[in-house]
């Protein structure tokens, strides 16, 4: 009985199907199919696309001789929306907080990668002000996105209280961005040539005080993780990936530098004041899902250090938005009690920035996961005629198939939880 | 990003391409590079393996919406060693979207080969996976050429059922 086609196939989107099991067995035309089996040992498993562990919609295509993985797909587009498309059709300032939707766990780094890119295709230079508002936001959005993969992926490994600690943590970073943007959640708070309003003094209240608590909470983690033995056990030397194939397989963030690269763009090539600031890449050479582990959770500790220095450098006053209406929207006090003011409100939610036409720029940044890059081209006109999203999870998920290949079965799920992959990012 | 670095590299560009090479634009951070879609596979191990440019970073295409060289795609190569990026693009024709596949020089070329596939139906050749990656095999249009209208084609493809496995 041949055990594939025997049993009953999907039957919705047929073609798909055909084409992606196929591809399955295409993959390494080396492997021989093993006739002689009589436990049938071999087969094919389908894991997802809604299974707790993928981290949204993954589907998981796994041929598995035995408990190991012998070659395996990775499906996407579940999630697909045409982000891309939308941006064609929107301003830059309107697309803005669909950014937000993409890697819903830190958007605050969304919002801001978006708005540096126009910033830098059209010219506009934001306020010193603005831009350290926007480190502190960046940095409490990678502990954010850090602190639901540590919580998930110790869940994945079997402790479920921890899940409950992270996001403790989690709502208190929560409750500072409702204080500083309006939102706990979709932040949208940056703007094209600054932000949109400045930290009141609950908020900077509020930041320092988790700056100061959370180092404690940090080493607790630590204490209770490092030496575990079910924890170290179960994720060291799983998952394991050397430098080489790393850089071969395009990963990118904590990711790639689990690996022993040390590829940050906050060095590589900064942004914002990351030049200003003194702070430290960590880096791992093993490669494996506990390398993964110790590469963010040092860097936890490296974004408390630099929200610190961020405020130490930050001017008490100033602008905290470009003051030219071709080029930002004017404050509400503007908009409410002068003419100009809602003009320029309602030229810039009309046309909006027009970079020169032909224009082309590239700017990324980096995200909690990895490399998050906007390339824009322009027509001359407020719509951008192109927008590619060079997005950290789809590089990573990519790589995960290469990981993948080779591993027990039951660390797929510690695996996954490991790579730390979006799927609002990676389908776009 | 160090300038000196940056202008050495083109240099050595500038001297291996020649006429290939059709434009140079920086203006905004990165070097910018059009050159013929004849010598792209060249070029790109002419980067990998005499320029160190080991890590590609992505790659991706745009539709320019003119009656000839209708697409241009993309590479977005990163040197590690010598801290730079640069972009590399080829223009194709509508008629016959073809490039040669560049997976054999890089493997993240993989999955970014099949998005511009899926999205714009420019193939390549040599690919030894080209699928749709987001959209269902099924689906016969291009998304993200301009014509394609924002709401989608009327009834292009049928929504799966709500019990898939019953037949």
């Amino acid at each position: 009985m041949d055990p594939i086609t025997s049993k009953k196939r999907p039957t919705f989107f047929p073609e798909h199907q055909e084409a992606i099991y196929k591809s399955l067995e295409d993959k390494h035309a080396t492997v021989e199919v093993d006739q002689s089996d009589p436990l049938s040992t071999r087969m094919t498993l389908n894991m997802g696309p809604q299974h707790p562990a993928t981290h949204g919609v993954l589907r998981v295509l796994m041929e598995l001789d035995g408990e190991a993985i012998t070659k395996c797909r990775l499906d996407t587009g579940y999630l697909h929306r045409g982000i891309e498309k939308m941006a064609e059709n929107k301003t830059y300032q309107e697309f803005m907080p669909y950014t937000d939707r993409m890697d819903y766990l830190s958007p605050y780094s969304n919002n801001v990668a978006l708005c540096l890119a126009v910033e830098r295709i059209a010219n506009i230079e934001s306020p010193e002000k603005a831009n350290y508002i926007r480190m502190i936001c960046n940095e409490l959005a990678r502990i954010s996105s850090h602190l639901l993969w540590l919580g998930t992926m110790v869940m994945d490994a079997g402790a479920v209280s921890f899940f409950i600690w992270t996001f403790r943590e989690r709502e208190k970073i929560y409750d500072i961005f409702d204080e500083v943007a309006g939102h706990r959640f979709t932040v949208s708070h940056s703007r094209i040539g600054g932000v949109n309003n400045d930290l009141t003094p609950v908020a900077v209240e509020k930041i320092k005080k988790f700056v100061r608590e959370f180092p404690d909470e940090l080493k607790g983690w630590h204490k209770l993780l490092d030496r575990n033995r079910i924890f170290v056990d179960r994720n060291a030397d799983v998952g394991a990936i050397g430098h080489e194939e790393a850089i071969a397989a395009g990963l990118t963030g904590p990711a790639l530098r689990a690996t022993g690269i040390a590829y940050d763009i906050r060095k590589f090539d900064p942004y914002l004041h990351y030049d200003q600031i003194d702070f430290e890449v960590p880096t791992r050479t093993e490669g494996d899902n506990l390398a993964r582990y110790y590469c963010r959770m040092e860097e936890m500790s490296e974004s408390i250090r630099i929200i610190e220095q961020c405020f130490k450098k930050m001017p008490t006053k100033g602008p905290i938005r470009v003051d030219d209406a071709k080029k930002s929207y004017p404050s509400k006090d503007e908009v409410y009690y002068s003419m100009e003011g809602l003009i320029h409100d309602f030229m810039m939610t009309d046309t909006g920035v027009c970079p020169p036409a032909g224009a082309e720029a590239y700017h990324a940044i980096e995200a909690p996961k990895g490399e998050l890059g906007f390339y824009i081209q322009s027509d001359g006109t407020g719509h951008p005629w192109r927008l590619k999203i060079n997005s950290p999870s789809f590089s990573n998920l990519q790589g995960l198939e290469t990981i993948l290949d080779g591993e027990m079965v039951a660390d797929t799920v510690v695996i996954i939880g490991g790579m730390d992959p979006v799927m609002g990012d990676s389908d776009k | 990003m160090d300038a000196t670095i940056k202008e050495a590299i083109l240099q050595k560009v500038r001297d291996r391409l020649g006429n290939d090479l059709h434009l140079v634009y920086e203006e905004y951070a990165y070097p910018l590079l059009r050159i013929n879609q004849e010598v792209l596979h060249d070029t790109c191990r002419f980067f990998k393996e005499e320029l160190h440019f080991s890590y590609l970073n992505d790659v991706f295409a745009t539709d320019r919406f003119t009656s000839e060289d209708r697409f241009e795609v993309i590479y977005h190569l990163i040197s590690l060693r010598e801290q730079q990026r640069f972009f590399l693009k080829v223009y194709v024709d509508e008629e016959n979207p073809v490039l040669p596949t560049v997976t054999d020089l890089w493997n993240s070329a993989n999955w970014n080969e099949r998005e511009v596939y899926d999205m714009f139906g420019i193939r390549f050749d040599g690919h030894p996976d080209l699928r749709r990656i987001f959209l269902p095999e099924d689906f016969k249009y291009f998304p993200l050429r301009k014509e394609f209208p924002l709401l989608g084609v009327p009834g292009s493809i049928e929504l799966p059922s709500s019990t898939p496995d019953h037949d």
